[in-house]
């Protein structure tokens, strides 16, 4: 009932706070910039400190001293410590992140390839905590200190504690080796490997453009136990976050009120508290994907996933520095981005904090 | 009667020495933290890993590292009750040295993390001004990072191997605490026993150090023991990428990577210091819940 007035005074204020939006966002955006600085600084120093001679790397040791020295300069390796990084600024802002030993292909392009099964596998697992997850931490709430709350509990504090790597293992045991209900390590069966066209890269997605629903069971089937690994932790995180969102939701006066009312208990759970829970969860559920983002690498050498984990592990066992900051810079910029993103949206949808 | 007149002493309205004070500050969060019965059994995993890589000597049969290849991958019975590796070791004799060394990188990241992010925070928040802005701005840039692949990068630098490794987390896990440090210091910056500290000449430093770094440390032990079970979790996974601990140090996560070619077989090899993971991570976030509820009440679920 309040609705429209309320819309109307913000529509009539609205002169008034899109400054102090845009004072929010700009507040956000420097502290990307700065963080991004900090990040670059350390991959740049890592690049300068490690033991590996970077000119060796490239023309090998048997080259002459004038081809040693010519590469030397083009890599600019005579120019003072600030230069070179500024340098290095440049090249990663025009997507340039070297020249990988391993496939002796640009670094990005290599990224381009094993990024999408990350993002793949990180997306079905966020959604698999956000779906199970928030239920679960709804009824915990809503039941506390009875059975349902304690086996939440349990639950969230094994998905806490557990190496996930070490479930992944066991989880393939039960579910591959002695069950037989989803198929193993990978993410296709070899006999279909290389028939589908990658578009997108996600296989899922590209499966089902091609309209070809054999492949694409196949890729869901090797996708559904890593996901569920992965997903353990972010369930755990969620459940936890809601449970105890809500707790304090439902110990607020309005909840009370509502109550005196008569108003239906699903709908004071879901209509009134939920609604202001899920504001809050934006925030959780981004910073969820990005630590999956990255904490997929154990999970993906569990399973053998080629995604973005693997292929900086891979790496850093063959000295491809190039390779293993390129990988290092491409996540931290994507967990950066996520984090100031749900940051943002967080501040722009709720009205306390939009002030 | 000594009962009584102990527990009159530790409960006395006006204690009478600063010996006393102090025991009863113990005694009264230790009557908090008893009533707990969930976070009574963290303790007793913590202890309980602490009594056996002391006793570890007396309570295994072999060093963890001898080979014996007649009695390889064998499964648990009375003579191994985890049964035996690839290289014919005793899997629970390695799990018992193997606590030693969890203990030995949960101290070692303590010893580092601590001091770091006390410094770091308390002259923050206790400077303010420009000197507050940069260095909360430096923890900020290092809150926002990807921790595992930080780490795996740092590793790739300084060499692969477990102080390494525990360098390696510990530059990515100080930056919570230097905020936690600093909150506390902000609050007590202003408060009225400083102001007379300071009145009486006490140097800045000595301020720092004597009046507002104990009062940081609850919390701070609090989130230490919840950040834990995360600093072993990692510990244990860059073991088992290969890039922590090297063979044949029983260090569990590397021993798990070392095991996950048998897991079909000899499931026994990989799947048991898994467990033991599980366990004392388990132990850690049940403590830290514990102490959590005692020392900050507010924030408890």
């Amino acid at each position: 009932m309040d609705q429209t007035s309320a819309n109307g005074q913000r529509e009539a204020g609205s002169g008034l706070t899109l400054p102090s939006n845009l004072v929010k966002v700009t507040g956000v955006l420097a502290s990307l910039i700065m963080t991004f600085i900090g990040l670059t600084a350390i991959t740049f120093v890592i690049g300068r400190l490690m033991p590996a001679d970077p000119v060796l790397a490239i023309v090998g040791d048997r080259a002459s001293q004038e081809v040693y020295e010519q590469v030397y300069l083009q890599l600019g390796l005579d120019k003072p410590i600030y230069e070179q990084y500024f340098r290095y600024i440049g090249q990663l802002l025009q997507g340039d992140l070297g020249t990988s030993i391993m496939t002796a292909q640009p670094v990005a392009d290599d990224i381009k390839r094993f990024f999408p099964a990350t993002l793949e596998l990180a997306t079905i697992a966020t959604l698999l905590g956000v779906f199970v997850g928030i239920p679960m931490g709804v009824v915990a709430a809503v039941h506390q200190g009875r059975w349902p709350d304690h086996i939440v509990r349990v639950i969230s504090l094994i998905g806490y504690s557990a190496p996930i790597f070490w479930l992944g293992m066991v989880a393939l045991l039960i579910f591959y080796a002695n069950l037989d209900w989803v198929a193993g390590p990978g993410r296709l069966d070899v006999y279909f490997d290389g028939i589908i066209e990658p578009m997108t890269g996600v296989l899922l997605i590209d499966a089902a453009m091609a309209g070809d629903w054999e492949i694409f069971q196949n890729a869901l089937s090797h996708l559904i136990l890593p996901a569920s690994i992965l997903g353990t932790f972010a369930l755990a995180y969620i459940a936890r976050m809601t449970r105890s969102f809500m707790l304090d939701q439902l110990s607020q006066e309005y909840i009370l009120t509502a109550r005196v009312k008569g108003m239906p208990e699903s709908n004071v759970i879901w209509g009134h508290a939920f609604r202001n829970v899920l504001v809050q969860l934006i925030t959780i559920i981004g910073l969820t994907y990005a630590s999956l983002l990255e904490g997929s690498v154990l999970t993906e050498t569990v399973f053998s996933w080629p995604g973005i984990g693997q292929y900086i592990t891979n790496s850093l066992f063959n000295n491809d520095m190039n390779a293993v900051l390129g990988g290092t810079i491409v996540v931290g910029v994507c967990f950066v981005g996520i984090n100031m993103l749900s940051d943002l949206l967080y501040r722009l949808v709720d009205p306390r904090v939009r002030g | 009667m000594t009962e009584i007149t102990l527990r009159s002493w530790l409960l006395a309205e006006i204690p009478g020495s600063r010996l006393q004070a102090r025991c009863q500050w113990a005694f009264i969060n230790w009557l908090a933290f008893k009533r707990n019965p969930v976070a009574l059994i963290g303790l007793l995993i913590i202890l309980g890993l602490v009594a056996v890589a002391a006793l570890a000597p007396w309570i295994t049969t072999s060093n963890g590292l001898e080979l014996h290849l007649s009695e390889r991958l064998q499964p648990p019975s009375s003579e191994h009750w985890f049964g035996t590796d690839e290289l014919g070791r005793d899997i629970y004799d390695r799990i018992i040295w193997g606590s030693r060394i969890t203990l030995y990188i949960v101290a070692l990241v303590s010893i580092i993390v601590v001091p770091i992010g006390l410094v770091i925070g308390i002259v923050a928040g206790y400077m303010g001004g420009w000197v507050d802005t940069c260095l909360m701005r430096l923890t900020d840039i290092f809150l926002a990072f990807p921790r595992l692949i930080l780490a795996m990068a740092l590793v790739a630098t300084l060499g692969r191997g477990l102080e390494n490794a525990v360098l390696a987390i510990a530059l990515t896990t100080w930056s919570p605490f230097a905020r936690i440090a600093r909150a506390e210091a902000l609050t007590i910056r202003n408060s009225e026993f400083i102001l007379a500290a300071r009145v009486q000449g006490v140097s800045t430093i000595g301020i720092l150090f004597r009046h507002v770094t104990p009062l940081c440390m609850s919390s701070v032990t609090v989130r230490l023991t919840l950040d834990m079970a995360g600093i072993i979790l990692t510990a244990a996974g860059l073991g088992f990428l290969g890039l922590g601990a090297q063979p044949p140090t029983p260090e569990w996560g590397a021993m798990i990577s070392l095991g996950r070619q048998y897991l079909i077989d000899q499931w026994w090899v990989p799947t048991v210091p898994g467990i033991a993971i599980l366990v004392v991570s388990l132990g850690f976030n049940l403590l830290g819940d514990g102490l959590r509820d005692v020392f900050d009440p507010k924030s408890g679920s």
